[in-house]
């Protein structure tokens, strides 16, 4: 039962990791860009949410309408003003440039709100549970998993049945053609890293709640979403879902077995999937 | 003549770090067909992409509805109402027949050409609508790409190339088509290797040779060898 | 013109004197025990490190292409080696250096295996996954401190010099040494046929294949030559500091996020970059550092801006003015001026 529990509580673990990859992979998918700084984004975010439950004694769900779009405003600008610049065929410039921004964040948050570690009040949302069969299920993990669900199925649908998402589709395809077509890929960019920002602002407030955090964490974001797109196979979102959920499984077994194996448990299983299945398990971009 | 649509006038232009083009002065009148002719590397795509804005120029050197153009992006150029039938047809390979056809016509002009009559040019594509468009076969693709041209309603469309790559049966049937397509008011520039096609369909032509025009007339009366002197540089 | 008239050469007047001015540069650094002072050695040492770290770097990334973030891997390891063959295995700190150079290669193998399946930017991460799974692996080993880390006992330090002043003289020499090794190393290693090779990768993949240069393998050998120089920096690096952690060992900020500013301030892709790079890091870093996150932020800022704008860093900017090359990498073709009038 003690195993069954950890694998249960892995996979809503996995809810959470898969919120971080979203943004990554739907960055990927749409301008082949890697943003070295989203975990720093991430963590922006929930230092966000904080900022709001405290000024207007919000609830940390209820700041997300304001964190979201904020988050998303930023990802404009930021795409347009910096990202787009770096476009083209080299991998440095979008490389060395968000690497450059994940060290302006992660010092701008340690001078704004200095190192201690920080975390949201969500009030009886973090002690509630749900109990059936001798498995105690927190409702907090299961309301971030309902997220992630309900998160990757809206991505999934404004890529495959909106005009905006035919238009990411379209520029991925060939950015030439789709300028033919009226888009401005500058623009279209600036609109999927706005939608890449929104979905980390979800991600990082969901942190918050969840644990404590501080300015330096973002590395560790950032490959936990990195792991969860290999393993799904890059450009598959739900794919990522199963990425995350494997990750967060093997997390919480090797924590079963030992407090200190927990993540490199994460890091091995992710290893062992990179050695035996590179592309991930179920690959849609072959590059 | 009246006003022209288009006019290029002493346009310089660059293929990555090469001139292709030298001082090319030309000009498309109003429900007028031309087609350009030349041999390979004598500029005509460096042509298609300055017009159309994927390469872009100083302002002036193109000239649309007597608005200097030359430095716009291609979006910006779409909207203005000039298409573009990209050699090779290149079309959205994670997007549907049904969905290529719909891009196209984002722009939102308003015009003649939306998805049902470009279904009637071509009712093949109903059938495969939700087709991936890279399962259909190079002529249904070219059609696809036509379509898409046509859905953003152009008052300029550009062809380039159009029969490379495809069956001699299948270019006869898509020339077939052209006129009908060009029928509806528009001004079309085709750029071919195939001159007797290009000259058959067009009222005028002009002739690139290493990035200048060497020959330029009336597609319907023009000889034959001074064609091949023009094309191929031989005195 | 006739054919005698004009010759191709890689040297020209300023190489030359770039290298007179680079063997009296040394000489006089090679003697700083005598003329400089104990902190000014200190700072100078560590400069070389960064500076043999900086180069490094950079021939992965600016020469094969291979952007890692986590060479802080390696430097963590060679630390660790240090401490781990010193201490158990009774070896002498010089010999546990070179050791680690050659086990630094080893792990580096089965490493490249994996990660070289990801590409691109994808690499860059696995790299970094690469040096978390080395970090929390040696937080693990409980014989090293685990995850608190340990120090150096005073009779490995000892076995060194017996006084303080041969100590600091000795890591400063060492220190010098490793940056002259790597760079030297990188200069003729740039100017063989697989460094060749290399440029020919990093200007057009595509043709270097069509031109039968196997580029899997070179970028494989740019690795695990890289991985084995690192862990003998990290090595050395760890022999200064005296005391080793987890978390100092592998630090991303430390080892990889500073390295690659180096290298991207001073220009990406040149031997003579990376040390610019290192002389105006350590220059801002002596004047700014109490300014603490501020400082950071400028630096990546920095970054950004040079990336954006100046793409070939400070030295490019520098190179396109004067057409400098201080090591001879590139051929000239020269024209005989006394012979032109014929």
């Amino acid at each position: 039962m003690e195993w069954l529990n950890a694998v249960v509580q892995g996979t809503l673990l996995g809810g959470l990791y898969a919120l971080f990859a979203a943004g990554l992979s739907l960055i990927f998918g749409v301008m082949r860009l890697v943003n070295i700084a989203h975990g720093d984004l991430i963590v922006l975010g929930a230092y966000l949410g904080l900022t709001v439950t405290i000024i207007l004694g919000l609830h940390p769900l209820l700041a997300l309408v304001i964190v979201v779009p904020a988050m998303a405003l930023i990802g404009y600008v930021l795409q347009r003003g910096i990202l787009n610049h770096t476009l083209g065929k080299d991998i440095l410039p979008p490389l060395l440039v968000t690497f450059g921004l994940s060290v302006i964040i992660q010092n701008a948050l340690l001078e704004t709100y200095s190192a201690d570690p920080q975390k949201m009040n969500a009030g009886a949302l973090e002690t509630a549970s749900l109990s059936a069969g001798g498995l105690s299920v927190g409702i907090l993990p299961l309301l971030t998993f309902g997220i992630a669900i309900a998160v990757i199925a809206s991505l999934q649908w404004v890529f495959y049945r909106t005009a905006l998402g035919r238009a990411f589709r379209a520029t991925s395809d060939n950015q030439e053609i789709a300028q033919l077509m009226g888009l401005n890929r500058r623009h279209i960019f600036g609109l999927a890293m706005a939608l890449a920002l929104g979905v980390t602002a979800i991600a990082g407030i969901m942190l918050g709640i969840r644990t404590s955090f501080d300015p330096s964490i973002g590395g560790g974001r950032l490959i936990f979403g990195f792991e969860a797109v290999i393993i799904g196979g890059l450009g598959n979102l739900w794919g990522t879902l199963v990425g995350g959920v494997i990750l967060g499984v093997a997390q919480t077994i090797g924590a079963k077995i030992d407090p200190g194996w927990q993540l490199l448990a994460g890091h091995i299983t992710f290893l062992v999937i990179l050695a035996f299945k590179p592309n991930g398990l179920f690959p849609r971009i072959n590059e | 003549m009246a006003e022209p649509i288009l006019k290029l006038g002493d346009l310089d232009a660059f293929y990555g770090d090469f001139q292709a083009l030298y001082g090319v002065d030309l000009d498309v009148a109003p429900g007028e067909v031309l087609a350009i002719i030349g041999a390979n590397g004598a500029g005509k795509t460096t042509l298609m992409r300055s017009i159309s804005g994927l390469s872009q120029n100083a302002a002036e050197m193109v000239q649309y509805r007597g608005e200097a153009i030359g430095a716009l992006r291609a979006d910006q150029v779409a909207e203005k109402g000039i298409a573009l039938v990209p050699e090779g047809r290149q079309l959205f390979p994670s997007l549907s027949v049904e969905e290529n056809l719909i891009i196209g016509g984002q722009i939102g002009r308003k015009g003649p050409w939306a998805l049902d009559a470009v279904y009637k040019l071509f009712p093949i594509l109903k059938e495969r609508r939700h087709q991936q468009s890279t399962s259909l076969s190079g002529g249904q693709q070219q059609m696809v790409a036509i379509g898409r041209a046509l859905m953003a309603n152009p008052d300029l469309i550009l062809f380039d190339e159009i029969s490379l790559g495809l069956a001699p049966i299948i270019i006869k049937d898509i020339y077939a088509a052209l006129p009908g397509i060009i029928g509806e008011g528009m001004s079309a520039l085709i750029v071919e290797q195939d001159i007797t096609k290009a000259l058959s369909v067009s009222q005028r032509f002009y002739c690139l040779q290493e990035g200048r025009v060497s020959l330029e007339g009336a597609s319907a009366t023009v000889a034959r060898e001074d064609i091949s002197r023009a094309y191929f540089g031989v005195e | 013109m006739n054919p005698s008239d004009f010759h191709v050469t890689r040297t020209s007047a300023v190489t030359k004197i770039a290298v007179v001015c680079g063997a009296i540069a040394l000489i006089i650094l090679i003697l700083a025990p005598y003329w400089a002072g104990r902190a000014d050695m200190r700072l100078m040492g560590e400069l070389f490190l960064y500076l043999a770290l900086a180069s490094l770097w950079n021939l992965m990334a600016g020469y094969a292409g291979l952007v890692s973030v986590g060479q802080q891997a390696y430097v963590g390891f060679g630390g660790y080696m240090l401490f781990a063959l010193t201490i158990f295995g009774g070896v002498h700190p010089v010999g546990a250096i070179v050791i680690a150079g050659v086990l630094g290669a080893l792990i580096a193998v089965p490493v490249a295996l994996l990660i070289f399946r990801l590409r691109g930017a994808y690499f860059a991460i696995g790299t970094w996954v690469i040096a978390e799974v080395f970090r929390l692996s040696f937080a693990q080993v409980s014989a090293l401190g685990g995850g608190s880390g340990s120090s150096l006992p005073v009779g490995i330090v000892r076995s060194l010099a017996e006084s303080r002043s041969g100590r600091e003289h000795l890591s400063y020499w060492l220190a010098l040494a490793s940056a002259v090794i790597v760079i030297a190393s990188v200069f003729f290693f740039l100017r063989t046929r697989n460094g060749l090779a290399l440029s020919a990768i990093r200007d057009n993949e595509l043709a270097a294949g069509s031109l039968g240069i196997d580029i899997w393998r070179t970028k494989f050998v740019v690795y695990i030559v890289t991985a084995a120089l690192t862990a003998m920096i990290g090595a050395l690096i760890f022999l200064q500091k005296l005391r080793i952690s987890p978390d100092a060992a592998f630090s991303v900020n430390d080892w990889t996020a500073f390295v690659i500013f180096i290298v991207v301030i001073g220009g990406i892709g040149t031997i003579e970059g990376p040390i610019i790079g290192t002389l105006l890091f350590f220059a801002l870093r002596e004047t700014l550092a109490d300014q603490g996150t501020i400082y950071l932020m400028v630096l990546g800022a920095v970054a950004i801006v040079i990336m954006l704008k100046a793409p070939n860093g400070l030295w490019g900017l520098i190179r396109s003015r004067f057409d400098l090359e201080l090591f001879p990498l590139s051929y000239r073709v020269k024209i005989d001026t006394s012979k032109e009038k014929d």
